[in-house]
């Protein structure tokens, strides 16, 4: 009972956006960046940055399944048995994923088609469990919360940078959009024109290269990730 | 009384109760929501059938004007017109194309659509992923190609995904499924696409496009008896049917005519 207590007054003393919780959020969009820091992620980073509106889609299911199971792994962190808190975070996990797949289907079966393949892939995102493991198991729900927000939100602005370059540079297209001028491509018959999308930009390796582009720039920008050698 | 959370009974304890709440919380919200997700694939269905004519409707569209376009929706076994038992829009292709093309129960949607009739056929096979599917408008010859819809489940977006955009889709308008009163299919080949019967497939994307390739050989050719029968009978049937009554009740009479042949 008397650690209930000593958590309830935590709570009333600390202010919900106090700076320790609005850097929950915050840190996790640099210096902790789930993807270009802890490389966590990437698998899914891979497979759907080819084009801006999945990587969209994708985050914001990511943002959802992520917060909802923080704060509920959260709330039943003191009884979870710490032998089988794996196989309890898999299970809320893909329920989650398999409830908002469900949801979105019967309401919004348009958003589901475009989820389609990464439904399966928010189950194995490894930043979910990750976070789960690492942090939602030990704090209070509101923190976990504000945790998941921040974590997703990292993931989130990684893959949409990288969906921009891809598919604008693959594709000549931003939202299915033709940006690229259609006069600037090179014409078969007449040979005019001296632009050709990037075929590379569409494959897999390339996302490899964008993200690590993105870890350069951030890393030389950021002195807090250089490692004293 | 300090709970043990660590203890074997408390441990099967956890776990029992926490797979029932999950199991219950997943059932009920499946059975409650099948009918609605059912109602939308039904009409994603329409929809796709309606969009192989080359018309552009939303899926609310696609529901209200489905019967008025389609006007028979007839199921093919082996080549001959099945009565009664089952109706077209309800057969799983996924399970027909199992069996053997001579087995197949085999839905025909045809339409009357701009004046012309439409035979649509349902294409069903295997992309890299999972199933691809879709549909093909053929003219009233029973060759030219009037439009292509496909559709996957899971195939990577940006490549395999691709088969159901119209760059990829558009392609197949005007192509020729027969050569000759033969059936040679449409190939979907890695560029350099001409003539009639070639579509290019899609760059990245070539396992997938091969699934469309073998997809259409498959799928297309249980057909091609009845379509051999519907032409020969139309022959035999000659102009004064035709001239008098719509094209639609000419295929009625030669599906008459086949049921006594």
């Amino acid at each position: 009972m008397s650690e209930v207590k000593t958590e309830i007054e935590k709570i009333v003393t600390e202010p919900l956006f106090s700076k320790k919780n609005r850097q929950l959020m915050s840190s996790p969009l640099n210096d902790d960046n789930p993807i270009t820091v802890q490389v966590l992620g990437i698998c899914s980073a891979l497979a759907i940055t080819v084009k801006l509106e999945p990587a969209i889609v994708m985050s914001i299911s990511v943002l959802f399944v992520l917060a909802a199971g923080n704060v509920i792994i959260s709330l039943m962190r003191n009884l979870i048995p710490s032998r089988i808190r794996i196989i309890v975070q898999l299970v809320v996990v893909a329920s989650l994923v398999i409830l908002v797949d469900q949801v979105l289907k019967a309401y919004v079966y348009d958003v589901s088609k475009q989820l389609s393949v990464f439904v399966g892939l928010i189950i194995t995102n490894c930043i979910i469990m990750g976070r789960f493991e690492a942090f939602a198991l030990a704090n209070t729900p509101w923190k976990s919360f504000l945790d998941g927000i921040g974590n997703a939100l990292g993931y989130a602005w990684i893959l949409i940078a990288v969906a921009f370059f891809r598919e604008l540079l693959g594709s000549g297209t931003l939202f299915g959009i033709q940006i690229v001028p259609l006069t600037w491509y090179i014409n078969p018959q007449t040979g005019e024109g001296f632009y050709a999308n990037n075929g590379m930009m569409l494959l897999p390796p390339m996302a490899l290269i964008t993200v690590g582009i993105i870890i350069w720039i951030q890393r030389a920008r950021n002195t807090k990730l250089i490692e004293n050698a | 009384m300090k709970l043990d959370v660590n203890s074997n009974s408390y441990t099967f304890l956890f776990a029992s109760v926490l797979v029932i709440i999950v199991a219950a919380l997943l059932s009920i919200a499946a059975t409650s929501l099948k009918s609605r997700q059912d109602m939308n694939v039904a009409m994603e269905k329409k929809q796709n059938i309606l969009m192989s004519l080359g018309m552009t409707v939303s899926r609310e569209e696609a529901e209200e004007r489905y019967y008025d376009i389609i006007q028979q929706e007839l199921v093919l076994l082996d080549g001959k017109v099945q009565d009664g038992t089952v109706t077209a829009f309800d057969i799983n292709m996924a399970d027909e194309v199992k069996k053997g093309v001579d087995s197949r129960q085999l839905p025909l949607y045809i339409a009357k659509f701009e004046g012309a009739n439409s035979y649509i056929v349902p294409l069903r096979g295997k992309g890299l992923w999972g199933p691809i599917w879709g549909y093909v408008a053929l003219e009233s010859d029973l060759s030219t190609v009037r439009g292509a819809t496909f559709g996957h489940k899971t195939e990577t977006p940006g490549l395999g995904a691709e088969i159901s955009t119209p760059i990829f889709q558009d392609q197949f308008a005007q192509k020729r499924i027969m050569e000759g009163g033969e059936f040679v299919s449409i190939e979907v080949r890695k560029g350099d696409a001409n003539g009639d019967h070639q579509v290019n497939g899609i760059s990245g994307g070539t396992i997938t496009s091969v699934g469309v390739d073998d997809m259409l050989k498959d799928c297309l050719k249980g057909y091609t008896t009845y379509f051999d029968r519907q032409k020969s009978a139309e022959i035999k049937v000659e102009e004064p049917i035709i001239k008098e009554s719509t094209i639609q009740d000419s295929t009625m009479v030669s599906d008459e005519k086949l049921a006594i042949l």
